[in-house]
Protein backbone atom coordinates (compact mmCIF):
# COMPACT_ATOMS: atom_id res chain seq x y z
CA UNK A 1 0.00 0.00 0.00
CA UNK A 2 2.87 2.22 0.78
CA UNK A 3 4.31 1.59 -2.43
CA UNK A 4 1.12 4.04 -4.27
CA UNK A 5 2.39 7.12 -5.66
CA UNK A 6 -0.95 8.51 -4.94
CA UNK A 7 -0.55 7.87 -1.26
CA UNK A 8 2.89 8.66 -0.96
CA UNK A 9 2.23 11.69 -2.15
CA UNK A 10 -0.52 12.36 -0.25
CA UNK A 11 0.98 11.23 2.68
CA UNK A 12 3.63 14.07 1.72
CA UNK A 13 0.87 16.29 1.37
CA UNK A 14 -0.71 15.99 4.57
CA UNK A 15 2.61 16.28 6.75
CA UNK A 16 3.35 19.65 5.20
CA UNK A 17 -0.02 20.82 6.33
CA UNK A 18 0.70 19.69 9.88
CA UNK A 19 3.13 22.08 10.16
CA UNK A 20 0.84 24.97 9.11
CA UNK A 21 -2.22 23.43 11.07
CA UNK A 22 0.20 23.30 14.33
CA UNK A 23 1.65 26.70 14.11
CA UNK A 24 -1.57 28.75 13.05
CA UNK A 25 -4.19 26.49 14.95
CA UNK A 26 -2.74 26.86 18.21
CA UNK A 27 -2.69 30.65 18.00
CA UNK A 28 -6.20 30.76 16.79
CA UNK A 29 -7.36 28.08 20.02
CA UNK A 30 -5.29 30.54 22.53
CA UNK A 31 -6.54 33.32 21.28
CA UNK A 32 -10.19 31.88 20.94
CA UNK A 33 -10.75 33.07 17.02
CA UNK A 34 -11.96 29.37 15.79
CA UNK A 35 -15.57 31.19 14.36
CA UNK A 36 -13.74 33.56 12.67
CA UNK A 37 -11.91 30.79 11.30
CA UNK A 38 -14.92 29.20 10.18
CA UNK A 39 -16.08 32.55 8.78
CA UNK A 40 -12.76 33.11 6.60
CA UNK A 41 -13.23 29.66 5.10
CA UNK A 42 -16.26 29.89 3.81
CA UNK A 43 -15.85 32.92 2.66
CA UNK A 44 -13.26 31.58 0.35
CA UNK A 45 -15.63 29.06 -1.83
CA UNK A 46 -17.39 32.35 -2.94
CA UNK A 47 -13.71 32.91 -4.33
CA UNK A 48 -13.22 29.55 -5.99
CA UNK A 49 -17.08 30.06 -7.25
CA UNK A 50 -15.85 33.22 -8.68
CA UNK A 51 -12.79 31.74 -10.04
CA UNK A 52 -14.30 28.64 -11.82
CA UNK A 53 -17.17 31.29 -13.33
CA UNK A 54 -14.60 33.55 -15.36
CA UNK A 55 -12.52 30.23 -15.95
CA UNK A 56 -9.30 31.16 -13.81
CA UNK A 57 -7.01 29.00 -11.61
CA UNK A 58 -8.98 28.41 -8.63
CA UNK A 59 -6.14 29.01 -6.53
CA UNK A 60 -5.94 32.68 -7.27
CA UNK A 61 -9.95 32.89 -6.23
CA UNK A 62 -9.19 30.95 -3.07
CA UNK A 63 -6.25 33.53 -2.05
CA UNK A 64 -7.69 36.96 -2.73
CA UNK A 65 -11.27 35.79 -1.38
CA UNK A 66 -9.04 34.34 2.05
CA UNK A 67 -6.86 37.63 2.51
CA UNK A 68 -10.16 39.47 1.45
CA UNK A 69 -12.80 37.88 4.18
CA UNK A 70 -9.85 38.40 6.81
CA UNK A 71 -8.94 42.05 6.11
CA UNK A 72 -12.80 42.44 6.53
CA UNK A 73 -13.22 40.95 9.84
CA UNK A 74 -10.26 42.49 11.24
CA UNK A 75 -11.24 45.99 10.42
CA UNK A 76 -14.82 45.75 11.10
CA UNK A 77 -13.80 43.76 14.44
CA UNK A 78 -11.35 46.92 14.96
CA UNK A 79 -13.51 49.64 14.22
CA UNK A 80 -17.49 47.99 14.99
CA UNK A 81 -16.68 45.47 17.74
CA UNK A 82 -20.41 44.78 17.96
CA UNK A 83 -20.94 44.33 13.92
CA UNK A 84 -17.70 41.48 14.68
CA UNK A 85 -20.09 38.41 15.00
CA UNK A 86 -22.63 39.51 12.26
CA UNK A 87 -19.93 40.16 9.75
CA UNK A 88 -18.59 36.58 10.35
CA UNK A 89 -22.08 35.10 9.53
CA UNK A 90 -22.74 37.15 6.59
CA UNK A 91 -19.18 36.12 5.11
CA UNK A 92 -20.09 32.82 6.13
CA UNK A 93 -23.39 32.55 4.38
CA UNK A 94 -22.68 34.71 0.93
CA UNK A 95 -19.54 33.47 0.74
CA UNK A 96 -20.99 29.64 0.19
CA UNK A 97 -24.22 30.67 -1.66
CA UNK A 98 -21.51 32.68 -4.02
CA UNK A 99 -19.83 29.49 -4.55
CA UNK A 100 -23.00 27.41 -4.84
CA UNK A 101 -24.38 29.86 -6.94
CA UNK A 102 -21.68 30.65 -9.63
CA UNK A 103 -19.99 26.74 -9.60
CA UNK A 104 -23.83 26.21 -10.56
CA UNK A 105 -23.66 28.54 -12.95
CA UNK A 106 -20.39 26.94 -14.47
CA UNK A 107 -20.95 23.62 -16.62
CA UNK A 108 -19.24 20.92 -15.43
CA UNK A 109 -17.11 22.23 -12.22
CA UNK A 110 -19.65 20.77 -9.70
CA UNK A 111 -17.02 18.30 -9.06
CA UNK A 112 -14.34 20.57 -8.38
CA UNK A 113 -16.79 22.66 -5.81
CA UNK A 114 -17.02 19.37 -3.68
CA UNK A 115 -13.42 18.84 -3.73
CA UNK A 116 -13.11 22.06 -2.11
CA UNK A 117 -16.27 21.25 0.32
CA UNK A 118 -15.16 17.99 1.16
CA UNK A 119 -11.07 17.63 0.28
CA UNK A 120 -9.54 15.62 -1.74
CA UNK A 121 -5.95 14.92 -1.01
CA UNK A 122 -5.29 12.03 -3.15
CA UNK A 123 -5.62 14.17 -6.31
CA UNK A 124 -3.61 17.03 -5.02
CA UNK A 125 -1.24 18.00 -7.91
CA UNK A 126 2.64 18.48 -7.31
CA UNK A 127 1.77 22.15 -7.87
CA UNK A 128 -0.42 21.86 -4.79
CA UNK A 129 2.51 20.25 -2.86
CA UNK A 130 5.04 23.27 -3.92
CA UNK A 131 2.09 25.74 -2.45
CA UNK A 132 2.29 24.07 0.19
CA UNK A 133 5.88 24.06 1.06
CA UNK A 134 5.69 28.20 0.56
CA UNK A 135 3.08 28.71 2.46
CA UNK A 136 4.87 26.27 5.48
CA UNK A 137 7.78 28.91 4.79
CA UNK A 138 5.92 31.92 4.84
CA UNK A 139 4.45 30.86 8.28
CA UNK A 140 6.99 29.41 10.20
CA UNK A 141 8.97 32.72 8.90
CA UNK A 142 6.49 35.36 9.93
CA UNK A 143 5.78 33.12 13.12
CA UNK A 144 9.39 33.22 14.08
CA UNK A 145 10.25 36.37 13.32
CA UNK A 146 7.05 37.79 15.62
CA UNK A 147 6.53 35.53 18.14
CA UNK A 148 6.82 37.32 20.92
CA UNK A 149 5.00 40.34 19.90
CA UNK A 150 2.19 37.50 18.67
CA UNK A 151 2.10 35.95 22.25
CA UNK A 152 1.48 39.28 23.84
CA UNK A 153 -1.07 40.31 21.70
CA UNK A 154 -3.03 36.87 22.07
CA UNK A 155 -2.96 36.64 25.41
CA UNK A 156 -3.33 40.58 26.74
CA UNK A 157 -3.66 42.71 24.04
CA UNK A 158 -4.89 45.30 26.13
CA UNK A 159 -1.37 45.49 27.98
CA UNK A 160 0.28 45.10 24.06
CA UNK A 161 -1.48 48.27 23.65
CA UNK A 162 -0.38 50.26 26.66
CA UNK A 163 3.45 48.99 25.66
CA UNK A 164 3.02 50.87 22.00
CA UNK A 165 2.79 47.73 20.47
CA UNK A 166 1.12 47.93 16.68
CA UNK A 167 -2.02 45.59 17.85
CA UNK A 168 -4.01 46.20 14.81
CA UNK A 169 -0.93 45.27 12.77
CA UNK A 170 -0.09 41.75 14.57
CA UNK A 171 -4.26 41.21 14.77
CA UNK A 172 -4.45 42.04 10.98
CA UNK A 173 -1.39 39.29 10.73
CA UNK A 174 -2.72 36.69 12.59
CA UNK A 175 -6.01 36.62 10.44
CA UNK A 176 -3.82 36.54 7.28
CA UNK A 177 -2.04 33.70 9.18
CA UNK A 178 -5.24 31.93 9.61
CA UNK A 179 -6.39 32.49 5.58
CA UNK A 180 -3.06 31.03 4.43
CA UNK A 181 -3.59 28.01 6.63
CA UNK A 182 -6.85 27.24 5.71
CA UNK A 183 -6.59 27.59 1.71
CA UNK A 184 -3.33 24.76 2.71
CA UNK A 185 -5.71 22.76 4.98
CA UNK A 186 -9.05 22.81 2.76
CA UNK A 187 -7.37 20.60 -0.07
CA UNK A 188 -7.07 18.05 2.31
CA UNK A 189 -10.17 17.94 4.40
CA UNK A 190 -12.29 20.45 3.12
CA UNK A 191 -13.27 23.96 4.15
CA UNK A 192 -16.17 22.25 5.84
CA UNK A 193 -14.23 20.03 8.28
CA UNK A 194 -11.17 22.56 8.07
CA UNK A 195 -11.84 24.37 12.06
CA UNK A 196 -11.60 20.49 13.37
CA UNK A 197 -7.77 20.20 11.93
CA UNK A 198 -7.02 23.43 13.24
CA UNK A 199 -8.45 23.58 16.77
CA UNK A 200 -8.74 20.09 17.99
CA UNK A 201 -4.75 18.86 17.95
CA UNK A 202 -3.47 22.62 19.62
CA UNK A 203 -6.65 21.97 22.42
CA UNK A 204 -5.07 18.48 23.37
CA UNK A 205 -1.66 19.94 23.97
CA UNK A 206 -2.94 22.98 26.24
CA UNK A 207 -3.19 20.98 28.75
CA UNK A 208 0.66 19.29 28.81
CA UNK A 209 2.99 22.55 28.67
CA UNK A 210 2.97 26.28 29.49
CA UNK A 211 4.80 27.60 26.68
CA UNK A 212 3.51 28.27 23.67
CA UNK A 213 5.50 27.04 20.99
CA UNK A 214 5.74 23.81 22.72
CA UNK A 215 1.98 23.79 21.96
CA UNK A 216 2.42 24.48 18.29
CA UNK A 217 4.88 21.75 17.99
CA UNK A 218 3.05 18.82 19.39
CA UNK A 219 -0.30 20.00 17.66
CA UNK A 220 2.25 19.74 14.30
CA UNK A 221 3.12 16.25 15.14
CA UNK A 222 -0.68 15.42 16.66
CA UNK A 223 -2.48 16.63 13.26
CA UNK A 224 0.58 14.64 11.51
CA UNK A 225 0.37 11.53 13.12
CA UNK A 226 -3.86 11.87 12.36
CA UNK A 227 -3.66 12.75 8.63
CA UNK A 228 -1.37 10.01 8.19
CA UNK A 229 -3.36 7.51 9.91
CA UNK A 230 -6.63 8.78 8.30
CA UNK A 231 -5.48 8.46 5.13
CA UNK A 232 -4.20 4.85 5.31
CA UNK A 233 -7.71 4.07 6.89
CA UNK A 234 -9.30 5.84 4.29
CA UNK A 235 -7.04 4.21 1.35
CA UNK A 236 -7.46 0.64 3.13
CA UNK A 237 -11.06 1.08 3.39
CA UNK A 238 -11.59 3.47 0.15
CA UNK A 239 -13.50 5.98 2.89
CA UNK A 240 -13.46 9.55 1.62
CA UNK A 241 -10.53 10.69 3.26
CA UNK A 242 -11.38 14.07 4.28
CA UNK A 243 -14.06 12.75 6.34
CA UNK A 244 -12.04 10.13 7.91
CA UNK A 245 -9.48 12.30 9.07
CA UNK A 246 -11.51 14.40 10.83
CA UNK A 247 -13.84 11.59 12.23
CA UNK A 248 -10.08 10.10 13.74
CA UNK A 249 -9.28 13.59 15.27
CA UNK A 250 -12.62 14.35 16.65
CA UNK A 251 -12.41 10.33 17.95
CA UNK A 252 -8.65 10.79 19.71
CA UNK A 253 -9.48 14.32 21.26
CA UNK A 254 -12.94 13.00 22.69
CA UNK A 255 -11.27 9.84 24.15
CA UNK A 256 -7.94 11.74 25.04
CA UNK A 257 -10.43 14.66 27.12
CA UNK A 258 -12.22 11.53 28.75
CA UNK A 259 -8.91 10.07 30.03
CA UNK A 260 -7.44 13.82 31.12
CA UNK A 261 -11.14 14.90 33.17
CA UNK A 262 -11.12 11.35 34.61
CA UNK A 263 -7.58 11.87 35.82
CA UNK A 264 -8.26 15.44 36.45
CA UNK A 265 -10.94 13.87 39.40
CA UNK A 266 -8.75 11.27 40.61
CA UNK B 1 12.16 64.76 42.23
CA UNK B 2 9.12 64.88 44.95
CA UNK B 3 6.52 67.33 44.76
CA UNK B 4 6.69 67.56 40.91
CA UNK B 5 3.38 67.49 39.15
CA UNK B 6 3.24 64.15 37.21
CA UNK B 7 -0.61 64.45 36.17
CA UNK B 8 -3.35 66.72 36.26
CA UNK B 9 -6.89 66.50 34.99
CA UNK B 10 -8.72 69.63 34.20
CA UNK B 11 -12.54 69.90 34.05
CA UNK B 12 -12.66 66.52 32.31
CA UNK B 13 -15.96 65.45 31.53
CA UNK B 14 -16.38 61.53 30.00
CA UNK B 15 -19.81 59.50 29.29
CA UNK B 16 -21.18 56.59 27.68
CA UNK B 17 -23.90 58.04 25.56
CA UNK B 18 -26.40 60.06 27.12
CA UNK B 19 -25.20 58.80 30.64
CA UNK B 20 -22.56 60.81 32.39
CA UNK B 21 -19.29 59.02 34.07
CA UNK B 22 -16.98 61.58 34.98
CA UNK B 23 -18.18 65.00 35.47
CA UNK B 24 -15.87 68.15 35.21
CA UNK B 25 -13.28 66.24 37.66
CA UNK B 26 -9.72 68.03 38.17
CA UNK B 27 -7.13 66.77 40.39
CA UNK B 28 -3.40 66.60 40.07
CA UNK B 29 -0.95 64.23 41.12
CA UNK B 30 2.28 65.01 42.55
CA UNK B 31 5.45 62.66 42.20
CA UNK B 32 6.28 60.49 45.08
CA UNK B 33 3.05 60.44 46.07
CA UNK B 34 0.35 57.17 47.25
CA UNK B 35 -3.31 57.85 46.07
CA UNK B 36 -5.99 56.12 46.49
CA UNK B 37 -9.27 56.31 44.20
CA UNK B 38 -12.82 54.82 46.10
CA UNK B 39 -15.75 55.02 45.28
CA UNK B 40 -19.00 52.72 44.39
CA UNK B 41 -19.47 50.48 41.24
CA UNK B 42 -20.55 52.33 38.19
CA UNK B 43 -18.82 56.20 40.11
CA UNK B 44 -16.12 55.96 37.25
CA UNK B 45 -13.13 54.77 38.41
CA UNK B 46 -12.35 52.33 36.02
CA UNK B 47 -13.07 54.99 32.94
CA UNK B 48 -10.81 57.42 34.97
CA UNK B 49 -7.81 54.97 35.04
CA UNK B 50 -8.65 54.28 31.28
CA UNK B 51 -8.57 58.18 30.54
CA UNK B 52 -5.29 57.83 32.18
CA UNK B 53 -3.99 55.34 29.98
CA UNK B 54 -4.98 56.99 26.96
CA UNK B 55 -7.27 54.42 25.86
CA UNK B 56 -10.34 56.53 26.07
CA UNK B 57 -10.77 60.28 25.22
CA UNK B 58 -12.06 63.12 27.72
CA UNK B 59 -15.29 64.83 25.93
CA UNK B 60 -14.27 67.93 27.66
CA UNK B 61 -11.80 69.10 29.65
CA UNK B 62 -7.64 67.65 29.60
CA UNK B 63 -5.79 65.35 31.09
CA UNK B 64 -2.04 65.69 31.32
CA UNK B 65 0.49 63.16 31.92
CA UNK B 66 4.39 64.05 32.38
CA UNK B 67 3.03 67.66 30.86
CA UNK B 68 1.55 65.42 28.17
CA UNK B 69 -1.45 63.51 26.17
CA UNK B 70 -1.35 60.39 28.25
CA UNK B 71 -1.19 58.35 24.78
CA UNK B 72 2.39 59.49 24.28
CA UNK B 73 3.79 58.57 27.84
CA UNK B 74 1.30 56.24 29.26
CA UNK B 75 4.66 53.76 28.97
CA UNK B 76 6.15 55.59 31.66
CA UNK B 77 3.25 54.17 33.73
CA UNK B 78 3.71 50.47 35.23
CA UNK B 79 -0.06 49.16 34.66
CA UNK B 80 -1.94 46.57 37.02
CA UNK B 81 -4.91 45.30 35.70
CA UNK B 82 -7.33 43.14 37.95
CA UNK B 83 -5.75 39.47 37.76
CA UNK B 84 -8.68 37.68 37.39
CA UNK B 85 -9.06 39.39 33.93
CA UNK B 86 -5.76 36.96 33.41
CA UNK B 87 -6.25 33.90 30.88
CA UNK B 88 -5.30 31.32 33.01
CA UNK B 89 -5.55 28.46 30.18
CA UNK B 90 -2.79 30.63 28.26
CA UNK B 91 0.30 28.47 27.90
CA UNK B 92 2.40 31.00 29.24
CA UNK B 93 5.12 30.90 32.56
CA UNK B 94 6.07 33.57 34.48
CA UNK B 95 9.05 34.85 32.77
CA UNK B 96 7.57 34.91 29.35
CA UNK B 97 4.54 36.98 31.56
CA UNK B 98 7.12 39.71 33.02
CA UNK B 99 9.38 40.07 29.82
CA UNK B 100 6.03 41.29 27.80
CA UNK B 101 6.78 44.51 29.92
CA UNK B 102 10.19 44.68 28.83
CA UNK B 103 9.38 44.41 24.83
CA UNK B 104 9.73 47.46 22.87
CA UNK B 105 6.83 49.30 20.31
CA UNK B 106 7.72 46.65 17.66
CA UNK B 107 7.42 43.79 19.79
CA UNK B 108 11.22 42.72 20.51
CA UNK B 109 13.69 42.97 23.28
CA UNK B 110 15.54 45.85 23.00
CA UNK B 111 18.93 43.84 25.42
CA UNK B 112 20.16 40.81 25.47
CA UNK B 113 18.35 37.27 26.67
CA UNK B 114 21.10 37.45 29.55
CA UNK B 115 20.19 41.25 30.25
CA UNK B 116 16.07 40.23 30.32
CA UNK B 117 16.93 37.38 32.73
CA UNK B 118 18.81 39.44 34.83
CA UNK B 119 15.68 42.00 34.76
CA UNK B 120 13.05 39.74 35.48
CA UNK B 121 15.05 37.88 38.24
CA UNK B 122 15.23 40.97 39.79
CA UNK B 123 11.18 42.43 39.18
CA UNK B 124 10.44 38.77 40.94
CA UNK B 125 12.11 39.44 44.00
CA UNK B 126 10.85 42.54 44.36
CA UNK B 127 7.71 41.16 44.55
CA UNK B 128 8.94 38.33 46.74
CA UNK B 129 8.46 35.60 44.02
CA UNK B 130 12.11 34.71 43.38
CA UNK B 131 12.41 31.38 41.37
CA UNK B 132 8.88 31.51 39.55
CA UNK B 133 9.95 31.65 36.20
CA UNK B 134 9.19 28.47 35.46
CA UNK B 135 5.60 28.44 36.88
CA UNK B 136 2.86 28.82 34.90
CA UNK B 137 0.86 31.71 35.04
CA UNK B 138 -2.07 29.41 35.41
CA UNK B 139 -1.04 27.59 38.52
CA UNK B 140 -0.68 30.57 40.67
CA UNK B 141 -2.70 31.48 43.18
CA UNK B 142 -4.50 35.09 43.27
CA UNK B 143 -1.92 36.70 45.56
CA UNK B 144 1.07 35.16 43.45
CA UNK B 145 -0.89 36.09 39.99
CA UNK B 146 -1.16 40.00 41.38
CA UNK B 147 2.25 39.56 42.56
CA UNK B 148 3.64 38.56 39.19
CA UNK B 149 1.63 41.42 37.17
CA UNK B 150 2.92 44.04 39.39
CA UNK B 151 6.91 42.41 38.57
CA UNK B 152 5.56 42.83 34.79
CA UNK B 153 4.82 46.37 35.28
CA UNK B 154 8.05 46.96 37.16
CA UNK B 155 10.01 45.62 34.76
CA UNK B 156 9.70 48.29 32.43
CA UNK B 157 11.32 50.71 35.20
CA UNK B 158 8.14 52.19 35.45
CA UNK B 159 7.65 56.16 37.39
CA UNK B 160 4.05 55.36 38.43
CA UNK B 161 2.45 52.72 39.37
CA UNK B 162 -1.61 52.24 38.54
CA UNK B 163 -3.28 49.45 40.25
CA UNK B 164 -6.96 48.55 39.53
CA UNK B 165 -9.08 46.66 42.16
CA UNK B 166 -5.44 44.70 43.46
CA UNK B 167 -7.13 43.23 46.44
CA UNK B 168 -10.20 41.96 44.84
CA UNK B 169 -10.72 38.51 44.99
CA UNK B 170 -7.83 37.61 47.11
CA UNK B 171 -8.02 36.57 50.98
CA UNK B 172 -7.61 39.25 53.62
CA UNK B 173 -4.23 38.13 54.52
CA UNK B 174 -2.66 38.30 50.77
CA UNK B 175 -4.66 42.14 50.91
CA UNK B 176 -2.45 42.84 54.05
CA UNK B 177 0.30 41.64 52.56
CA UNK B 178 -0.37 43.16 49.11
CA UNK B 179 -0.64 46.59 51.28
CA UNK B 180 2.60 46.00 52.30
CA UNK B 181 4.52 45.90 49.87
CA UNK B 182 2.39 49.02 47.81
CA UNK B 183 4.32 50.78 50.59
CA UNK B 184 6.96 49.26 49.94
CA UNK B 185 7.65 50.17 46.62
CA UNK B 186 6.04 53.99 46.80
CA UNK B 187 9.60 54.50 48.37
CA UNK B 188 10.58 54.61 44.36
CA UNK B 189 7.57 54.99 42.63
CA UNK B 190 4.36 57.26 42.72
CA UNK B 191 1.48 54.64 43.19
CA UNK B 192 -2.09 55.03 42.65
CA UNK B 193 -5.01 52.50 43.25
CA UNK B 194 -8.03 51.94 42.31
CA UNK B 195 -10.27 50.02 44.65
CA UNK B 196 -13.79 49.49 46.19
CA UNK B 197 -12.30 48.95 49.53
CA UNK B 198 -12.11 51.57 51.16
CA UNK B 199 -10.86 49.84 54.49
CA UNK B 200 -7.90 49.21 52.97
CA UNK B 201 -6.75 52.21 51.02
CA UNK B 202 -7.59 54.72 53.41
CA UNK B 203 -4.90 52.59 55.57
CA UNK B 204 -2.37 53.29 53.98
CA UNK B 205 -2.74 56.06 51.24
CA UNK B 206 -1.43 59.84 51.61
CA UNK B 207 -4.08 60.93 49.38
CA UNK B 208 -7.97 59.70 48.46
CA UNK B 209 -9.95 60.36 45.33
CA UNK B 210 -13.22 59.96 46.34
CA UNK B 211 -15.19 59.85 43.05
CA UNK B 212 -18.81 58.71 42.24
CA UNK B 213 -20.00 61.14 38.62
CA UNK B 214 -18.07 64.24 40.43
CA UNK B 215 -15.00 64.07 42.18
CA UNK B 216 -15.51 64.44 45.71
CA UNK B 217 -12.66 64.67 48.24
CA UNK B 218 -8.57 65.26 47.19
CA UNK B 219 -6.26 65.70 50.13
CA UNK B 220 -4.56 63.74 52.50
CA UNK B 221 -7.24 63.97 55.37
CA UNK B 222 -8.69 61.23 57.16
CA UNK B 223 -11.76 59.85 55.35
CA UNK B 224 -14.74 60.72 57.51
CA UNK B 225 -18.40 58.97 57.40
CA UNK B 226 -19.82 61.94 55.86
CA UNK B 227 -18.16 62.36 53.37
CA UNK B 228 -18.54 58.48 52.38
CA UNK B 229 -22.17 58.87 52.98
CA UNK B 230 -22.19 61.25 50.48
CA UNK B 231 -19.83 59.35 47.73
CA UNK B 232 -22.15 56.08 47.93
CA UNK B 233 -25.22 58.28 48.69
CA UNK B 234 -26.95 56.93 51.45
CA UNK B 235 -26.01 55.41 54.91
CA UNK B 236 -22.52 53.34 55.11
CA UNK B 237 -21.74 50.97 57.48
CA UNK B 238 -18.25 51.65 58.25
CA UNK B 239 -15.96 49.29 59.63
CA UNK B 240 -12.11 50.11 60.71
CA UNK B 241 -10.30 47.08 60.15
CA UNK B 242 -6.99 46.91 62.18
CA UNK B 243 -4.42 45.06 59.71
CA UNK B 244 -2.30 44.80 62.52
CA UNK B 245 -4.70 43.25 65.08
CA UNK B 246 -6.38 39.56 64.96
CA UNK B 247 -9.53 39.49 64.84
CA UNK B 248 -10.33 43.26 66.32
CA UNK B 249 -12.14 45.58 64.80
CA UNK B 250 -13.31 49.15 65.46
CA UNK B 251 -16.90 50.29 64.44
CA UNK B 252 -18.07 53.07 63.90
Amino acid sequence: MLSDPFLLKALLAGLLISVACGIVGSLVVVRRLTFITGGIAHAVLGGVGVALFFNIAPVWGIFISGQLAALILGIVSRMVKRYEEPIIAALWSIGMALGVLLAALSPGYQSDLMSYLFGNILLISPLDIVNVVVLDAIIIIITALFYKPLRIVCFDEEYATLRGLPTNFFYLLLLSLIALTVICVMRVVGLIMVIALMALPPTMMLRHTNRLHIVMLGSSLISAALIAAGLLISFRFDYPSGATIVLLTGLVFLVKTIISELRAKA
Amino acid sequence: MNGETIMTFKGVTFGYGPHLVLNDVSFSIKRGEYVGIVGPNGGGKTTLLKLVLGLLKPQKGKITLFGKDPEETRSRIGYVPQYFNVDRQFPINVAALIEAGLLNHCGFLPMSKKEAKAKIAEALKSVYLDGYQTRAVGELSGGELQRALIARALVSSPEILLLDEPTANVDPAVGVSLYGLFQELNKNHTIIIVSHDIGFVTSSVTSILCLNEKLYQHDGSKLTPEVIESLYGGHVHLVNHCHHCHGEEEEC
